[in-house]
């Protein structure tokens, strides 16, 4: 078996936006570091952030808002269930990394004084700051990744995280997939950075990679650190977000709220106070849908023209700019109708949930040596800026740890398994193909996972996962990109596994649609006021377990706890 | 032999005139996330050659000869 051997003191996996920012933040703590960035397409354009982002939606800046009012407003979203010391990590150093982005050359929106023209979206606090020309993210994120001196490889698909005698960080493991080589990497630590889970239901259109999320992040990070042995954080906390109809692009409340837009339903009626994604506003959402009130649009038609064409030009240019031509194509113009909204299928991503790979507020996960940052990780309502703040965080203590850790030996058996774990698809000429195991689970995964969660098709769920499981001792790929799908659906049923059990083990329901249950449908704070974790036991089956919430930092009322709830607009009190 | 293929109309259309490829030029292959863009090296140019496209469009804004077009893929128009 041939095997490309290399070694590092510092391997970050996944060059989206946490990615280089750890890299970076590693080389700048230690420039003797021999960092690599990997990315399993190419980091120029790799990622969550591939053609920039319209702005910054948690921005905390002196004078707009305070840590302490930032790290409440989102426990109070978030129902309680925050490591707010974590919270704080971020929003004490939110400031100071939109300072350094204004120095690499990031555009933000300034008033005339040059101060950020910051922005309300959430219920209580002000942090939205536009980014007009944010498509130019990758390229400010490139330069620096190039000042910096990080070794770079793309198309590389890292599939494990090898482990030494000690539980701690030996190696990664995965190939190429444009020539199926097998690559191992000795190395003291390393940071997963591989964004949201977000292949894992299936978008309504029925196209695979029609999805919110770069159909790369398919979960192989969530998947690869549970594998590891490392902690995933309540995986029940599904992320669901509010599209356009057929379109897999935000509608979008944060860009159009501040100048006035709104979600409304089918009557042109405001329905929610608050468009910010929070679970409670999925579920008012949810609700209107099935009401008969639906369906759910984004209203800007009663807007001014120039405002309208400041929206356009936003929307159309930013993030996902083929939006544009998918409206036109029907005919759509903002100045006359109003877009039409769904709610998207399932996934993990803390940007704008709360479930992954649980970290502290350093950035390091239960296994000594791993560090998690970014989407993938289990910071709540991390958005962007929470990537690139923990992305630092994680730099720079992986490069802390490097100094003082020599490498260690892994399991020579364990890599064996995964090198024929990996050629297994390779080696079959007959055999079932990557596309069709992944559309199977990610079928089910709507049919049977989707809120409202019922106990009853959960347990179906797990009982068909368990046959495609076996499923995937069947795939076969012709090549290496179809060995990259091939080991993507590996990762996708790990993830809509983790999903079930964890959505089974907390018998409540909390976070709005997010974790909506149907045979417990009332929040239970004595139970279940806790986190859950999910963690690899010693046969290799999925083991839950709950974990208390890290005691506050920042008190919250009793009043302003129930915020979130008090969503829906008075006058159409009516629920369903 | 029990795999077949079934034909698909892909979203990414590429300008063979334009495309110059036949040069040594890799961009759009280079930049795709999604990894689904090819040289047909008989043809001397781009195409796309597995339906996966985010439409996301770095193919069509980093060509260097505007030879690239994306459309949104008919299952979602």
């Amino acid at each position: 078996m041939n095997v490309l051997e290399q070694e590092f003191d510092l391997v970050v996996i996944g060059g989206g936006t946490a990615g280089p920012m750890a890299a970076v933040k590693a080389k700048e703590r230690n420039p003797k570091l021999r960092v690599l960035l990997v990315d399993k397409a190419n980091v120029k354009r790799s990622g969550a952030i591939s053609m920039g982002m319209d702005g910054l939606n948690n921005a905390v800046i002196p004078g707009h808002a305070t840590p302490e009012q930032y790290v409440k407003e989102i426990t109070v979203a978030n129902d309680g269930i925050v490591d707010q010391e974590a919270l704080m990590a971020y929003a004490t150093r939110s400031a100071a990394m939109i300072d350094e982005l204004d120095r690499w050359g990031v555009k933000f929106e300034k008033d005339e004084t040059g101060d950020y023209a910051v922005r309300k979206v959430h219920h209580l606090g002000t942090y939205v700051l536009p980014m007009p020309e944010g498509h130019h993210m990758k390229r400010v994120l490139y330069r620096q990744l190039k000042r910096a001196r990080v070794d770079i490889t793309n198309r590389l698909v890292v599939t494990r995280v090898l482990t030494g005698p000690d539980g701690s960080v030996a190696a990664v493991m995965g190939f190429d997939c444009r020539t199926a080589e097998l690559v191992l990497i000795r190395t003291r630590a390393a940071v997963l950075c591989t964004g949201a889970a977000g292949r894992i239901g299936l978008p309504a259109s029925g196209y695979l990679m029609g999805t919110y999320e770069n159909p790369t992040n398919c979960g192989d990070g969530h998947s690869m650190a549970f594998h590891a042995g490392a902690d995933l954080s309540n995986l029940e906390c599904f992320q669901i977000n509010p599209l356009i109809k057929d379109y897999n692009g935000p509608a979008c409340a944060y860009v159009t709220g501040p100048l006035g837009g709104y979600t409304a339903n089918g009557k042109g009626e405001r329905f929610i106070e608050s468009d910010y994604w929070s679970g409670q506003m999925m579920l008012e959402f949810y609700n209107e849908l099935q009401s008969g009130n639906g369906p759910v649009f984004l209203k800007v038609n009663h807007l001014a023209e120039e405002t309208i064409a400041q929206i356009e030009t936003i929307l159309h240019s930013n993030e996902r700019p083929s939006r544009g031509r998918f409206h036109e194509r029907r005919g759509t113009d903002y100045r006359h109708s109003m877009i039409e909204m769904h709610i998207s299928e399932i996934g993990f991503c803390s940007g704008h949930s709360a479930s992954g790979i649980r970290i502290n507020a350093r950035g390091e996960t239960s296994v000594r040596g791993l560090y998690a940052a970014g989407d993938c990780a289990s910071v709540p309502h991390n958005y962007m800026l929470g990537a690139f703040v923990y992305g630092k965080l994680c730099g720079e203590h992986a490069a802390e740890y490097c100094e003082g850790k020599d490498f260690v030996p892994h399991a020579p058996e364990a890599a064996q398994a995964e090198a024929q774990r990996i050629l297994g698809p390779l080696g079959r000429s007959e055999g079932l193909t990557p596309q069709q195991v992944e559309y199977k689970t990610r079928r089910l995964v709507n049919d049977y996972l989707q809120p409202p969660k019922i106990t009853r098709k959960y347990e179906i769920a797990l009982q068909r996962f368990e046959e495609i499981r076996e499923d995937l001792q069947q795939l076969a790929a012709p090549g290496p990109h179809e060995l990259m799908r091939a080991m993507e659906a590996h990762a996708i049923l790990d993830c809509a596994e983790m999903a079930a059990r964890a959505s089974l083990f907390r018998t409540e329901s909390r976070w709005g649609l997010y974790h909506h249950c149907v045979d417990h449908p009332q929040r239970d704070d004595e139970n279940w006021f806790c986190h859950t974790a999910l963690r690899r036991g010693a046969d290799g089956s999925m083991q839950l377990r709950k974990l208390a919430v890290e005691p506050y930092v920042v008190a919250v009322d009793e009043s302003e706890k129930a915020a979130y709830h008090r969503l829906r607009v008075a006058r159409v009190a009516e629920t369903v | 032999m029990t795999i077949a293929l079934s034909p698909t109309q892909v979203p990414v259309r590429v300008n063979e005139e334009k495309c110059i490829a036949d040069k040594g030029c890799t961009v759009c292959v280079d930049v795709c996330p999604l990894d689904v863009l090819a040289i047909d090296l008989v043809k001397g140019s781009a195409f796309m050659k597995y339906d996966e496209c985010w439409y996301c469009l770095p193919c069509e804004q980093d060509c260097p000869t505007q030879a690239i077009e994306v459309d949104i893929p008919y299952l979602l128009r």
